[in-house]
Parts: C-alpha cells; sequence; structure tokens
C-alpha cells in the first residue's frame, strides 16, 4: 500500500504536472472509502487535511477577529437581509454571511446555532440560520461531503458541545419551523458523530424529553428520532438505544396519543426506524405489538397518520416479508377498505403494499425457479396467490377511476393507474391463475359505451400479457387482436386508442418472436397490423407514441430473422417513410413522441436482415442531414438549445445503430465506410455542445464507427483525441467517462499499435481517474479492463506503465480479494472490480506474450496467483470473475512458460480452482478452464 | 417529513431504448474483447517461439492482411448464401500434400488417423440451420442438426446468431458425417489454433452437444469423431490397420503445431497436412478424374499417384508448380499451345516417366476437371 503511494507521488511529479498533493490524497480513500474500510488509509487522509486546516486557522489576523465578533452581533439582521426582496441587499447579506465563515468558522456556526434557538429572534432569521447550520454538515456531491465531515470533527469540542446544546434546546420551542430546523441539524450532527462514538448522551437526552413535556417537543423529539435513524447505519447505534428508540415511537403511535402532530410524527419515525428493527422483528412478542400498533394507526381519523401508517405497512412488506404470514389476512382486509373507501393518499399506498408483496415473490421466484431446497434464503408465501380471488376484483374495480387527461400528463399517477400496474405485477407473480379471473371483467366491459369501461378492460388485458403462459394466452390475442386493430382505428375516445396501443405493443413484445410455437402475426394480417400501426401514428402524439412502441416490439419480434428473409422487408421502405414523417411532426416534442419514433427507427435497423441493407444505407444521409441542420442553428434560446441537443443525441444514437447494423458485415460495410469521414466530422462538431448526453450519444457512435473502421481509424485520431481526452476528464457526468473508457478499448482493438503515440496521455488521464474519489466509483472496473485493452494492442511497449499500473492494480486486487460482510450491491461492484483487475492482468500477459521481455513480469507472478488464491478461498465471486480469473491463470503460465512453472504448482487455483472450473456448468467457465488446463500443461512439461 | 413517492413507471417498457445502446455497446465491447483475447490465447507463442520474423527484402507493399479481417470473414462467412457463399468457400480449400518423404520429428510433431471415403466438406451451423458445402463452394446438404444453433429448437443454448463451421467428411454408406477439424465453434474462430488445439476442443465439444447421437426430427445426419492418433509406431499401426467403422481413404497427417489454412500458402515448402494411401489404406489409389470446371487457384505441384503430375502453363510457355515462389519444370512451345487451345493459368497434368515428363495417354491435354472430386 504506501508502496503504492510513493510510486504515484512520484507519477504526478514526472508524468502529469498536475496537483500532486491531490493526487496523493484522491488514490486511497476512494479505494477504501469503495471496498472497505480500512482504518488505515482513512487515518492517513485525515490527518492530511486536519493539517490543512490548521494552517489556515492561524492565519488569521486580530483584525479579522474583530470583524468576526461584530459579525456576530449583528447575525439577526445580515439573515433576514438574505431573505430580502432587494436583490443588492440579499447579495450584500450573502456576502457578509460568506465572509463571517470564512474568518471565523466556529464563531460563525455558534451564533447560527445560538440564532436558531433564540425564541425572541424572527423565525424567519431562525430558520434559515439552521438551513446555513445544515448546510455546513453536509452536501449532496460526495467529495464535498467529505470535505465537511473533517472539517466538523476538527472543530473545538468546546463549541461543539455548546452548538449541540443550542440544538437540543429548540426541540422545546413553541415555533415549529424552529423545531423542525433544529431537528433535521441534530440529525446531520448525530450522522457525523454516532459512527464515531461521539455524542453517546444524544439518544438517551432525547429519550428524555418523551415522557414529561408538552405535546410539541415530544413530536419534535420524535422527529429528531426519525431523522436520525434515516441518516445513521443501523450499526452505530447500540442494541439498548435502538429498543428505547423503538419503544418511544411506538408508544408515540398508539391510539392512546391524543395528539395528532405526536402520533404523526411517530408513525413517520418508524417508517425511517424499521431497519433497526431486526432484532425486534424476530421476536414475535415485539413484532406483534408493532404490527398491531401500524394497523391501528391505518384506521386513525386523521388522513395524514393513516397515510404513513400505510407507508410503514409498505416498507414492512418489503424489509420484513418472511415475518408476515401471521398478519396477512389482516393487511389484506385493511388494504381492500382503504382502496374501496378511503381518500386517494391513503388508497395509493395500500395498493402498494401489494405491488410490493408482487415485487418481493417475483424477485424469490424468479432467483429460484420455484424450486425451494432448505438452502433458500427466504421462502415464497405465496401471499399474492393467496389472496388472488379478492385482490384482483378489487384492483379491476380502481381500473374504472380514470381520470379524464391523464395519458397527457406526464406526472400523473391516481388509483387507477397504481391500480392497473399491480394488476401487471399480479400477472407476472401468478401467471395463469389470473386469467380466468380477469376475463369475465374484459368480456362484460369492452364493448360497453362508456369509455371508462372499454378502457378498463382494454387495460386490464394489457396487464396480464405478460406473466401467464403462451399457450393460455395466444388463443386469446388471435380473438382480441383484430378487435384492437378495429378499436385503434375507430374508438372515438382518446384514452381508449392510447391503450390499445400499449396493449397491442404488449402483444408483440411477449408474444410474438421466434422463441413461439404459434405466431399471432402471420401473412395474413401482417400487412393489416402495419397498416392499422402506420395510420395511428397520425393520430393525437400519445396515441401516435403507443403506435411506435407497438411497432418497436413487432419489429423486435423478427430480431432474429438473421440472414434470411424477414416479413417486414416488404414493408420496409414505408415503415421508415412513416418514422422519419413523425420526427417532423410540429407535436412531436409531445408525449415523447419524436423519441419514440427514433427509438422504432432504431429497433427496426436493428432488425433488418441484408435484404434491405441498401435501404438502410440511404437513411445515412438522411439522418446526416438532419444532425447537420441542428448543428447549423443559431442564436437559439436555451429552451431551443435543450431541444436541439436532445434532438442531437436522438441523431447520433439513431447512427451508432446504422453503424453497428452495417458494419457487422463485410459486403455493406465497405459501402457505408463512404460516408465514415463526414460522418466523424459531424460526430466532433457534436461535441461543442453542453449537453451530457449528446456527447454520450456521439462518443458510442464513434466507438462503434472505431470498429467498423479498423486500423484506418488512426487518420482521425489527431483530431479525435482532445474529445477523448475530454470525455476521460468527464467526472461529473459519469455516464460519459465511462462510454469514453469504452471507446478507448474500441480504439485499441481497431489501431492496435497504432495507437501508442497516444498511450502516454490516455494513461494518464486513466491512472487519475482511478485516483479520484470524485469520479463515479461504477467507472473503475471498466477502466481497469481498458488497461488491458491497451496491453494487448501495444504489446511489450506497456513496459513503461507496469511501474504504475501494476502497483494499483494490486492495491485494488488486496482490497477487493477480502469483504467479508458486504452486502449485495457491494458484492455485486466488487465482482465487477475484481473483473475488471483480472482483464487487465490477462491482457497485460497476452500483451507481452512472445516478447523477449517477458521476464519483467515475473516479479508480479507471485502476487496474481495469490490474488487468484484469495479469490477461490472467499467463495464469493460470479461466473464472470471465475471465468476470468481462470483464464488470467492461463494466461499466466502461457506467457511465463516453464519460468512460472512451479510457482503455479504451488497454487491453490492450479488445483482445486481448475479442477472445479472444469467441471463447471457454465461453458464459459468450462472454455476458459480447458484453456488454462492446456497452457499449464505446457508450462509445466516445458 | 413528507410522504414518500411512489409513482411506478406507466405504459412504458422495462428499459429505454438509450439504456439499450448503452447495453448493446457494451455487450459488442465486451464480445470484441474476448475475441481479442481468445485470439492472442490462440496465437500459439509456444509453436516456434525463438524464431525470427522473416527477413523483409522488400518495401511493404502489400501488408499481411491482419487478422481482425480474417476473423470478420469467417463471421460473414457463415452468412452467405447462394454464389456468394460458393466463392468463399472454395477460396478455403486446404489441401494435403502427398506424403512423398517422412518428415522430421513425425512421432512428436504429428498427429495421424485414418481418412474416412467420401466427400471433403465443410458444415455450417448458424441460425437455426446447418448446411454443408462441398469444396467447390456448391452445397451437399441443408439439415437442421444439433450443432450450435443447427436447428430451430427453442432450448438452443447460446445465441441463434452464433455460428460454427467443420471441416468433415461425408460418408455416403452410413450417412454420417466424420469431422475432421474445425474451423469455428460458437463464433470462437480456430483459425489462429494449433492443430493441437483444435483437436481437443472438437473432441471436448461436439459430444456435448448431442451431434453425435443418432438422428432424430431436429438432427437429419449423425456426426462422429475420428480416432486420433500420434504417429508413434502405436498410433500409425492403429490408423493404418485398426478397424473403424468406415471406409478408409488412406491415412491423413496434421502437423500439431500447423495453424488452420496459413501455413499451407505461407510456407510452400512445408506442407502441414500430409496425405498417404496405398492399396492396404485406400481404394483409390489411383487418381479418378472427375469432369467438371476445376475452380481452384492454388493448385500445387500434386503428384496423385507416382506417375501424375499438374503443372501450371505460364505467359512465356513455361511450366511451373503452384508453388511460392513456382518451381519451373519444363516449358512448350507455341504450336503446341494453340494447337491445345491451351492458355496462361491453364492446369496441365503430365505423366512422368523415367525418362522425365510425358504426356498422359501419349499426348498432352488441357485439364479441365474438377479436383474436389479426387479423394484425397
Amino acid at each position: 500500500m504506501i508502496t503504492a503511494i510513493i510510486i504515484l507521488g512520484r507519477t504526478t511529479a514526472t508524468h502529469t504536472h498536475t496537483a500532486t498533493l491531490h493526487w496523493r490524497l484522491c488514490l486511497l480513500p476512494t479505494l477504501s472509502a469503495r471496498v472497505s474500510d480500512s482504518p488505515l488509509l482513512s487515518s492517513f487522509f485525515f490527518v492530511s487535511l486536519i493539517g490543512f486546516l490548521i494552517t489556515r486557522s492561524l492565519a488569521r489576523s486580530p483584525s479579522q477577529l474583530a470583524n468576526s465578533i461584530q459579525m456576530a452581533m449583528e447575525v439577526t439582521q445580515v439573515l433576514l437581509n438574505a431573505q430580502a426582496v432587494d436583490g443588492t441587499v440579499r447579495k450584500q447579506a450573502e456576502e457578509n454571511l460568506k465572509q463571517f465563515q470564512e474568518q471565523n468558522l466556529p464563531s460563525f456556526l455558534f451564533s447560527l446555532a445560538g440564532e436558531l434557538s433564540n425564541d425572541d429572534k424572527p423565525v424567519e432569521s431562525r430558520k434559515l440560520a439552521g438551513l446555513i447550520l445544515k448546510n455546513a454538515l453536509d452536501a449532496k456531491e460526495q467529495h464535498r461531503k467529505l470535505e465537511l465531515v473533517q472539517r466538523w470533527l476538527s472543530l473545538d469540542p468546546s463549541v461543539k458541545t455548546q452548538i449541540k446544546a443550542c440544538l437540543l434546546k429548540t426541540l422545546s420551542s413553541p415555533a415549529l419551523d424552529a423545531r423542525s430546523t433544529a431537528s433535521q441539524v441534530i440529525a446531520k450532527v448525530a450522522g457525523i458523530e454516532l459512527p464515531h462514538k461521539q455524542w453517546p448522551e444524544l439518544i438517551g437526552s432525547l429519550l428524555s424529553n418523551i415522557h414529561q413535556l408538552p405535546g410539541n417537543t415530544r413530536q419534535a423529539t420524535l422527529e429528531t428520532l426519525g431523522y436520525i435513524c434515516e441518516e445513521v447505519s443501523p450499526d452505530a447505534v447500540e442494541q439498548d438505544h435502538v429498543n428505547k428508540i423503538l419503544t418511544a415511537v411506538v408508544q408515540g403511535m398508539n391510539s392512546s396519543e391524543s395528539n395528532n402532530d405526536v402520533r404523526l410524527a411517530a408513525t413517520r419515525a418508524l417508517y425511517n426506524a424499521l431497519g433497526f428493527a431486526q432484532a425486534n422483528f424476530s421476536n414475535d412478542m415485539e413484532r406483534d405489538y408493532i404490527m398491531r400498533v401500524v394497523c391501528e394507526a391505518t384506521l386513525s381519523p386523521e388522513l395524514r397518520i393513516r397515510q404513513a401508517a400505510f407507508e410503514c405497512l409498505v416498507a414492512i412488506s418489503s424489509t420484513y416479508y418472511e415475518k408476515l404470514a401471521p398478519y396477512i389476512h389482516d393487511i389484506f382486509n385493511i388494504t381492500a377498505k382503504a382502496v374501496k373507501e378511503d381518500d386517494e393518499p391513503v388508497a395509493l399506498q395500500a395498493i402498494e403494499f401489494w405491488s410490493s408483496i408482487c415485487d418481493e415473490e417475483i424477485d424469490i421466484l424468479e432467483e429460484y425457479g420455484g424450486d425451494f431446497t432448505g438452502d433458500s434464503d427466504v421462502p415464497c408465501f405465496y401471499f399474492v396467490k393467496q389472496a388472488l380471488p379478492v385482490l384482483v376484483p378489487m384492483l379491476l374495480e380502481t381500473l374504472l377511476k380514470q381520470d379524464e387527461d391523464q395519458d397527457q400528463d406526464e406526472g400523473a399517477w391516481n388509483i387507477a393507474m397504481a391500480g392497473g400496474t399491480c394488476l401487471g405485477l399480479v400477472a407476472r407473480t401468478v401467471g395463469d391463475d389470473v386469467v380466468p379471473l380477469v376475463m369475465p371483467f374484459i368480456e362484460e366491459n369492452i364493448t360497453k359505451p362508456d369509455w371508462r369501461q372499454r378502457e378498463a378492460a382494454t387495460y386490464a388485458f394489457g396487464s396480464i400479457l405478460e406473466g401467464p403462459s403462451p399457450d393460455k394466452l395466444i388463443p386469446l390475442v388471435n380473438i382480441a387482436l383484430n378487435f384492437m386493430l378495429t378499436a385503434l382505428m375507430n374508438d372515438p375516445n382518446n384514452h381508449v386508442k392510447d391503450t390499445t396501443a400499449w396493449t397491442l405493443g404488449r402483444m408483440f413484445e411477449f408474444l410474438h418472436g421466434s422463441a413461439l410455437e404459434t405466431p399471432i402475426i402471420t401473412q395474413a394480417n401482417i400487412q393489416q397490423i402495419i397498416n392499422v400501426l402506420l395510420q395511428s401514428m397520425k393520430d393525437v402524439p400519445n396515441v401516435a407514441e403507443k403506435a411506435c412502441g407497438a411497432l418497436y416490439f413487432l419489429a423486435q419480434g423478427y430480431e432474429d430473422a438473421g440472414s434470411s428473409s424477414s416479413p417486414l422487408t416488404p414493408f420496409f421502405q414505408e415503415i421508415v417513410q412513416a418514422l422519419l414523417t413523425v420526427t417532423h411532426r410540429e407535436d412531436a416534442g409531445e408525449s415523447r413522441l419524436r423519441t419514440a419514433a427514433y427509438e422504432t427507427l432504431n429497433e427496426v435497423v436493428r432488425c433488418s436482415t441484408d435484404e434491405t441493407a441498401s435501404m438502410v444505407l440511404q437513411l445515412i444521409p438522411v439522418i446526416m442531414m438532419e444532425l447537420h441542420q441542428t448543428l447549423e442553428a443559431q442564436k437559439l434560446s436555451s429552451d431551443e438549445r435543450e431541444k436541439q441537443n436532445e434532438l442531437q443525441g436522438l441523431l447520433c444514437g439513431c447512427l451508432q445503430v446504422i453503424i453497428q447494423k452495417l458494419g457487422s458485415s463485410e459486403q455493406s460495410r465497405y459501402v457505408f465506410m463512404q460516408y465514415a469521414d463526414q460522418m466523424m466530422a459531424l460526430f466532433l462538431r457534436v461535441f461543442a455542445s453542453r449537453s451530457a448526453t449528446a456527447h454520450e450519444e456521439a462518443m458510442l457512435a464513434i466507438g462503434a464507427l472505431a470498429y467498423a473502421t479498423g486500423a484506418d481509424f488512426v487518420k482521425y485520431m489527431p483530431e479525435f483525441y482532445r474529445y477523448l481526452e475530454m470525455g476521460l476528464q468527464n467526472f461529473e457526468d459519469y455516464q460519459v467517462c465511462a462510454i469514453t473508457v469504452g471507446v478507448v478499448g474500441d480504439i485499441c482493438r481497431a489501431l492496435e499499435d497504432k495507437i501508442l503515440p497516444y498511450c502516454d496521455g490516455i494513461m494518464t488521464q486513466l491512472l487519475k481517474d482511478l485516483s479520484s474519489n470524485q469520479l463515479h466509483r461504477s467507472v473503475k472496473p471498466p477502466i481497469f479492463s481498458c488497461f488491458g485493452d491497451i496491453a494487448l494492442a501495444i504489446g511489450e511497449n506497456f513496459e513503461k506503465y507496469l511501474i504504475y499500473a501494476m502497483p494499483m492494480l494490486q492495491s485494488a486486487a488486496e482490497l477487493s480479494a477480502h469483504i467479508s460482510g458486504a452486502d449485495d450491491d457491494m458484492l455485486e461492484y466488487t465482482n465487477s472490480l475484481r473483473n475488471g483487475i483480472l482483464e487487465a492482468y490477462s491482457g497485460i500477459f497476452q500483451g507481452f506474450k512472445g516478447s523477449s521481455k517477458t521476464q519483467l513480469l515475473m516479479p508480479f507472478a507471485p502476487h496474481v496467483l495469490q490474488f487468484l488464491d484469495s479469490l477461490y478461498m472467499e467463495k464469493d465471486m460470479d461466473d464472470a470473475v471465475s471465468k476470468t480469473a481462470i483464464g488470467v491463470l492461463g494466461d499466466l503460465a502461457d506467457t511465463l512458460g516453464s519460468n512460472a512453472g512451479s510457482l503455479i504448482q504451488q497454487s491453490v487455483s492450479s488445483k482445486d480452482f481448475l479442477s472445479e472450473c472444469l467441471s463447471s456448468d457454465d461453458h464459459l467457465i468450462r472454455e476458459s478452464a480447458e484453456w488454462a488446463k492446456l497452457a499449464i500443461s505446457r508450462a509445466i512439461s516445458f | 417529513m413528507a410522504p414518500h413517492d411512489l409513482r411506478r413507471p406507466f405504459k412504458r417498457a422495462a428499459i429505454s431504448d438509450q439504456q439499450r445502446r448503452r447495453e448493446l455497446s457494451l455487450q459488442r465491447q465486451a464480445q470484441h474483447r474476448r475475441d481479442a483475447q481468445h485470439q492472442a490465447r490462440c496465437l500459439a507463442s509456444f509453436l516456434n517461439p525463438h524464431s525470427e520474423p522473416e527477413p523483409e527484402t522488400t518495401s511493404e507493399t502489400e501488408p499481411e492482411p491482419s487478422d481482425s479481417p480474417k476473423e470478420l470473414d469467417i463471421r460473414h462467412a457463415s452468412k452467405l448464401k447462394g454464389a456468394e457463399a460458393r466463392k468463399w468457400f472454395a477460396r478455403q480449400l486446404m489441401l494435403p500434400e502427398w506424403m512423398i518423404d517422412v518428415p522430421d520429428q513425425l512421432p512428436q510433431d504429428w498427429y495421424v488417423f485414418a481418412r474416412p471415403a467420401g466427400k471433403r466438406c465443410f458444415v455450417v451451423s448458424s441460425n437455426g440451420t446447418t448446411m454443408s458445402r462441398l469444396r467447390n463452394g456448391s452445397m451437399l446438404h441443408h439439415f437442421p442438426s444439433a450443432l450450435p444453433s443447427g436447428a430451430r429448437t427453442k432450448d438452443s443454448s447460446g445465441s441463434a446468431q452464433s455460428y460454427s463451421i467443420l471441416d468433415c467428411i461425408f460418408h455416403e454408406s452410413d450417412q454420417t458425417y466424420y469431422v475432421i477439424d474445425m474451423v469455428c465453434w460458437r463464433e470462437y474462430s480456430l483459425y489462429d489454433c494449433t492443430a493441437e488445439f483444435r483437436f481437443f476442443w472438437l473432441s471436448s465439444k461436439l459430444v456435448e452437444t448431442g451431434a453425435c447421437d443418432l438422428p432424430s426430427q431436429y438432427h437429419r445426419y449423425r456426426f462422429s469423431l475420428v480416432p486420433v492418433y500420434n504417429c508413434d509406431q502405436a498410433g500409425l499401426s492403429a490408423a493404418y490397420t485398426g478397424a473403424v467403422p468406415y471406409v478408409k481413404d488412406g491415412l491423413f497427417f496434421y502437423n500439431k503445431y500447423d495453424l488452420f489454412f496459413y501455413s499451407v500458402d505461407k510456407t510452400g515448402n512445408t506442407p502441414l497436412a500430409l496425405v498417404w494411401k496405398d492399396e492396404n489404406c485406400s481404394q483409390y489409389v489411383i487418381d479418378r478424374i472427375a469432369k467438371d470446371r476445376f475452380q481452384a487457384n492454388n493448385s500445387r505441384l500434386f503428384i496423385y499417384s507416382l506417375d501424375r503430375v499438374v503443372l501450371e502453363l505460364q505467359d512465356n510457355g513455361n511450366l511451373s508448380t503452384s508453388d511460392d515462389p513456382p518451381v519451373v519444370f519444363g516449358c512448350v512451345d507455341r504450336a503446341f499451345i494453340e494447337q491445345t487451345e491451351s492458355r496462361s493459368g491453364n492446369l496441365l497434368q503430365f505423366a512422368i516417366s523415367d525418362g522425365g515428363l510425358n504426356f498422359v495417354d501419349g499426348s498432352l491435354r488441357r485439364l479441365i476437371y474438377i479436383i474436389s472430386e479426387i479423394p484425397i
């Protein structure tokens, strides 16, 4: 680890000319924070920062101090001015606050706390004081957040004690806003201090508030407990405190609590505290008690309490699914009553409870495939299946409660939408069983004069198309298809047409494709289907958008046509023309119609065959012209520019799909390469815009182009390189960065050793990216893989990067080898990191193969083998990692040969791991293992 | 604490097309990384680790085709149809040389197997169907098989796009394809792999697909492996005299370190695939000449039996082998060329007698016969 630091320090000095401090500081917290909590690394970082802060505070002069003191006295006025209507006054006040903060932070924070706690002050200045205080403790941006945490921890303890006393005192204030703000600030302080075992008396003093004091203090205290539970991770609070918090919260929720504000605060606090209640939910008595209180709260006369109580039930359904069996019957009755009778916000939560149960059961059934053994973590209780006969009628009822204009309103969410969504989830959970329960409703309503009934029936049908077996559905779809096509053309109601087009899309999505034995789309009806969809694309935007969606899935079903003839071929020209026409509609900006049209065009291109390659080719100049026009547009308002950027993204996306399609066939590739120069020029111009999405799409398109162009791509490199570097530096829009990293890989494979002149720059940037703790962690594994791509492309020329790359790989490997106790997300991330590291090793070994410099890799071999061994011992790698890992073993043996023979023979990997992989069910793992076996046998026998 | 937002996506596909584009790109990149990795692994460093690259005396006017177009070529070829396909496959002839002396290191570096009698062909499985093509590129059979993506069955493992290409001999009497080599397996090109690796792969892969099972509805012809031996005495004897379920047609020798196709063209004087025939192991000791157009453009000196040779007529009347560089054996005069209506590039067959070259059947004649019908 220390080696890594030193080498990296040197790297910055000799290689990149950028701030060394930043780099040295950054690598370690990044890796430690992401991969595991290494106290050594963290403290290294902290000490540096503290030193930095101390130096800063010594620099203060006496006059500045005087200034600060005066400022403290005037703080109320400044805070009020900062909210003034007059811009000049406001600006001045903000400037004053900033100065004050910079000159004397402790005094500044203390003044704010004093202001917040002072009941004689105006509520506006108190609120703002609390808000600034809160922002001084936390920030959205990870890097900034860490800085603020360190800053608070390094403050003078006596100042902190005073501030905290002010905050706690404020909880008893008569002013609701002051109390509420204080609650949030306390939680932020707790979020910093509790994990460091500081402020141990906090929970005790809060709990002492609960009993004797007036309602407003109890309310504020419960709210504070709720915020604390939201802020702090459960393991930072000892079980004794957890028990006491839960007791206080559940008591506050009890029906005996006459103060509604207190009961509401308690109910909302429970929502956050549920994650702490693991032990309590395992205890039957405690769980019974909590569940009883929650269920009672759903019957409160106060709407907000009922809503909050149902929210608790929803949270319990996902957190404690396996504990629900004894209560599910009662919960069903409660939810059914709420769905039927209660106000919409409550009814929506009640439906959400069942959606959430469906989510759980779908997950469980997917994971185990209905095949339960003693090993299964969580068994499926089939709650949905049991409730089915009553649940389905309840949901069908909600479908009739549509809002008039819900299809035009992007943010709409009502009981009909929630009920329909839940019905869809129910169908996925139980499959065939849902069909007979829904069909009578459809038959009853689909031809009724009231549009609500027709729409509800159609929606019900669309909802159950995913889940039940094709055998069950196809006969129904064959009957319904014609009816739907007619409705889409002739129904007088837009809402019905919207849902009809969506339902057609669902039919094609789930019941059309080469995997199905009986096709629903045949030679006999395809013409009519396409006619109706193309016609419907001229309808109002929301209907046209759904028609595009239906066409998307219609095309997708022919994905496997391959080089043989596609039934879409005769209609190809007409479809493309119709979609292009849609993109030019005046109102294509509504209901994401333009986006849908381009997406469908993409899918039609993806699923096209060689027969229509010439027509796809003709699309290129058309799309290029459109892109050209967006780049020429002048003097746009910011709104217009945003739309242009969006359009550029769509057009680049479309070109990317075309490049990928035509580039994959030798015949079409040569013809379409005539456009390569022009396309590249356009893509480079897109980088002038500021839109991350447009950049991302252009970058993806360039990656595809690089692959199709091969070594000739080198002619674009002088111009393209700066944008490549720009992309690698884009920490903020990390998606752009990630995609650029992938494109570096494409270019490596296209240019091979011709990429060498650019490698210094690229490697520098990649190393910086790895060291940054501002860059989203998901980008780091692909960066390691990219090392492998580069090494494979430039072979032994990678030599000069070994001293930088290898220590990075080694420390990342060490950190990723052991991650006991990590949650699923962490494990998934760690596995992707391992995979990246292994791909890097693989590329490096293979890159050096056959060169005279293979001995340079010998010193790293023991570590690599050790890494493989420890991965094998940990037993928590996924299949992808197993495959890459066993491949690395082969690569090492292949490149180092007999030199590494004895090392390899000593490793566990070459024996147990290898033989396990050789008998794996996964054919990719077996393939890699067979390769490794061959390579090892050579290394050992020579 | 405000209530939590519980809106779910409504009438929306599970993932946006943008997300799909991203994922497809990632898949493409991962696939290409795998291809590159795979290729690197197969380039056999152990074949000749210390050999220097061939000295380049001339400037690089025409660089060697890089491997990736080759790679693409195979992928492409698997999808070709009609005339295109015939052309491509006809170019891929890998014709063995006759074994006229014993190679050094025979026991260490060579494999041997008894060649089944029948039509040599490529079998391509992709997109739910299987096709076999003779070496002139024309189609032999079009059928469903248990090879990867070789039939339209629901549970075929791997994507429908994946393809495989096998080098086979179709043995009429038991209607079986005997697989003698593997060009490509589940999109993994074995172009650059040694014969050792290819045989190893072949034997470990073919059986598990069920292609060696008896024919069924989705599997019209049985595939079978031929027993391959090391060229030691026991191996040679087993191949030469051992019982096999097929009619033998000579012995086939593969250099273990031969890279598919390549070695034949590049290093003319070290043929890495050889054939031996005598009365004991083949019914076709004597060349049988079929009547069809001759298409191969890279024939070399073929000594079909001890007394025949095929030579190429040059512009200046020289007769040369098709080796690279060509070896001139002699020349014919203008009168002969006019009389026989021969043109430059024609292949002419001669008989060899003790005294040197003579005309076949007493007269020199233009050869218009197809080699693919000559069982080798």
